[in-house]
């Protein structure tokens, strides 16, 4: 359970948006929408706890996430703008070391069968360097593989890059997380359609 | 293809784990981008040997100003490489998930810092040696020169890890880390070149030796958490 009360963000001299609340039940997607500048990305920074709202709270199961700190950072998956994938490693090693740190512990096979998920088998021990945008942004993707137990995913413009056969995938990736119980907040500027068993929709700068 | 893939059971932040995993990772980056972990050291080589070139030929000269020479270019070249300790991963966005990480941020800073160091600060340790030896200095004198850049250069690491975080995403951040660090990079100098002065001049260089160690102790306790902080302030 997500809940977000009287929410307001400025930016330098600017204020983004005030009194956003929501209340987001085990199974739902929330898709952020509004314009370019609107603060979809300042509010899932807020809600992954790396920005300070000027005001509001969050709270996860009833407490607020900065006293939960790591125990609500263990529960989150974040896939931001970028893909923080190292440009020097393979797309294994990028998983197994963000895997390694999020605490899910997975081994090289699953690692490369994530990868195999996302439809990049062949490029596993290619330096990511050499893959196109859609890959490394697929790389990134098979994260999510691997945090099927995490309760809440943050994804700021999942689609952003990907192929159709990639956009599918995702699709399906997301919609099995949202029919087990996970709760998926993200933005995206492409209709989608992506069935869920609760969808609430919430647009920014209206 | 479209296998599920049963994810491991959520294991405790293992914090040991973490801790190597930063390390190990950012040493294979280093081994696949060696010219830059190379630039810290040919600095290093430079400044140093340029002056037995410039200050003419006279063997006591050299003795005298060899801890000075050698300190100070170790603490330049450990300056120039603090840009390179949190930029790429605040570029590429990795900082972004280390700080979401389930586990105190400040483990994950000293495992940079560490790894940091055996890159950019044990090849100057190996080096000084070498580098005393153009200046003629005696073989206890050179004991003691690897022995304070030992404890030295990674409190140099751990200090600027705060400055580098403070600047971080800033576009003259070289200048303002050098400005924000160099005070409390002076301590360490004073007493790393007086260690070698005081061995060489036969006093022993003991109580310099501890007071680095001092330095280190303090530094290894505070800056990790003092990073943290930074970083947290500059990734809002």
């Amino acid at each position: 359970m997500l809940v977000a009360t009287g929410l307001e963000c400025v930016r330098g001299e600017r204020s983004l948006f005030r009194d956003v609340g929501f209340s987001l039940a085990p199974g739902t997607l929330m898709r952020v929408m509004g314009r370019n500048g609107s603060g979809k990305t300042s509010l899932l920074r807020i809600l992954t706890g790396t920005l300070e709202p000027l005001a509001g709270e969050i709270r996860w199961h009833g407490e607020r996430i900065a006293a939960l700190g790591d125990g609500y950072r263990s529960e989150l998956t974040y896939l931001g703008h970028q893909n923080a994938i190292k440009d020097d490693l393979t797309p294994v090693e990028n998983l197994l070391v963000s895997e390694r740190l999020a605490g899910t512990q997975i081994t090289d096979t699953a690692a490369r069968r994530a990868l195999q998920r996302v439809g990049l088998s062949g490029f596993e021990d290619t330096p990511t360097r050499a893959l196109s945008q859609g890959q490394k942004r697929r790389a990134a993707l098979a994260r999510l593989e691997s945090r099927k137990t995490f309760g809440l995913w943050i994804l700021d413009e999942p689609f952003v890059a990907l192929d159709t056969a990639a956009v599918s995938e995702l699709r399906k990736i997301i919609e099995e997380r949202l029919a087990t119980g996970g709760i998926i907040v993200m933005t995206t500027h492409q209709d989608v359609p992506i069935t869920s068993p609760a969808v609430h929709d919430l647009r920014l700068g209206a | 293809m479209s296998t599920m893939i049963e994810a491991a059971p959520k294991a405790s932040p293992d914090l040991i784990g973490a801790y190597c995993c930063i390390v190990q990772r950012d040493l294979r980056l280093a081994l696949r981008r060696r010219v830059d972990a190379l630039n810290t050291l040919v600095f290093f080589v430079i400044v140093v040997s340029l002056f037995p070139l410039s200050v003419g030929a006279e063997p006591a000269l050299f003795r005298a100003i060899a801890p000075g020479v050698i300190w100070v270019a170790a603490l330049l070249a450990s300056m120039l490489a603090l840009q390179r300790l949190f930029a790429s991963d605040y570029a590429d966005g990795t900082l972004e998930q280390l700080l979401l990480a389930p586990q105190p941020l400040g483990v994950m800073v000293a495992a940079k810092v560490t790894a940091h160091w055996l890159v950019a600060g044990l090849p100057l340790v190996i080096a000084a040696p070498l580098l005393g030896l153009q200046f003629n200095l005696p073989a206890d004198s050179l004991g003691v020169l690897v022995l304070s850049l030992m404890l030295g250069t990674p409190t140099l690491g751990l200090i600027g890890a705060i400055g580098a975080a403070l600047t971080l995403g800033l576009r003259s951040a070289g200048v303002l880390v050098s400005l924000l660090v160099l005070p409390l990079y002076i301590p360490v100098l004073i007493f790393g070149a007086g260690a070698v002065e005081a061995a060489a001049s036969g006093l022993g260089a003991g109580p310099h030796l501890s007071l680095l160690g001092a330095f280190l102790a303090a530094a290894l306790f505070f800056a990790p958490w003092a990073t943290s902080f930074a970083l947290r302030i500059s990734m809002e």
